[in-house]
């Protein structure tokens, strides 16, 4: 399956979806001019993903921040990993960001997707 | 001349650390942010109330840059904006304004009335319940920005609408971030 690879930006996450090398990752600072457009090649990944998945699927967030624009497309990428069978949250936050930390519990209540907090 | 002794004045006087009017785009929103970190960096602020700061400035701009976006600029004149960071002993105030339809008022201040009507917890359901149920505007809000920076800021939102004309009102929006 093809590699997502986009670096990130000062207004855009990091991004690197590997099914092979099994790194399923999103980090960085998320304030995109248009959230929907620039998500959608992550919700187009693992919507073909999802049909032939790996055994274990740890999704990586790891933001510094994100907008709310950007919230509801978290939510989106979230709602998609439900129907990834085997698929889990690993969500990172500054050991200082309370407001990451609580962002990361309040999706883990929208969602059917297992979720484990890291500091970093 | 004396303006600019006495618009520097003002700027003192009010403890601006960063005035922005004109136009408002994705660019000039980066470059903005970027100008407000490093006068906060260069004080050497906490990293926690620096987050907050950068946080409500985000929603806040563009909350302006997207409905600039659909100003019409032939039927009403160029659409200006006005963005202010202000720092003082105690807190942070991010202040923007810019002109909306007069038609919007009410429900904008309806809207920013129930959001100050809120605590804590009510913020939290109400910012769950929008995530939930809402879509991206046409535009390309979640709808969130004034419930988010209600959140961040812990303090009341301040608003208020000019008249400018008939068919437009000037928006003016304050929010604080204490530097507890």
């Amino acid at each position: 399956m093809n590699i997502l690879n986009l670096e990130g930006t000062e207004d855009t996450p990091k991004i690197l979806l590997d099914k092979e090398n099994k790194v399923f990752e999103l980090s960085g600072r998320s304030l995109p001019e248009d959230s929907a457009e620039f998500f959608q090649p992550v919700l187009d990944w693992l919507e073909q993903y999802k049909d032939n998945p790996n055994d274990n699927t740890p999704f990586l967030f790891k933001l510094e921040y994100f907008n709310t624009a950007s919230s509801k497309l978290i939510l989106d990428i979230l709602s998609k990993l439900e129907e990834v069978e085997g698929a889990n949250v690993v969500w990172y936050f500054h050991e200082d960001d309370e407001d990451m930390e609580e962002a990361g519990e309040e999706f883990s209540e929208l969602v059917d997707v297992p979720f484990d907090f890291k500091t970093y | 001349m004396k303006y600019i002794y006495d618009l520097h004045k003002t700027m003192l006087k009010k403890n601006l650390i960063l005035v922005y009017e004109g136009e408002f785009t994705q660019e000039i929103t980066k470059s903005v942010l970027a100008m407000a970190e490093r006068n906060m960096d260069s004080f050497g602020e906490e990293s926690g109330i620096k987050r907050k700061v950068f946080n409500v400035m985000v929603e806040c701009l563009q909350n302006i840059c997207k409905h600039s976006e659909s100003f019409d600029v032939e039927l009403y004149g160029k659409n200006n904006a006005i963005f202010m960071i202000g720092k003082q002993e105690d807190e942070y105030f991010i202040t923007s304004g810019n002109a909306i339809l007069s038609n919007n008022v009410e429900s904008m201040s309806e809207k920013l009335t129930n959001i100050n009507k809120l605590d804590k917890d009510g913020l939290k359901s109400l910012y769950k319940e929008i995530i939930r149920n809402g879509s991206l505007s046409e535009k390309g809000g979640a709808g969130l920005g004034f419930v988010d920076m209600a959140r961040k800021s812990g303090k009341k939102l301040v608003f208020d609408f000019e008249p400018i004309n008939q068919e437009l009102s000037f928006f003016s929006l304050k929010t604080t971030i204490p530097r507890i």
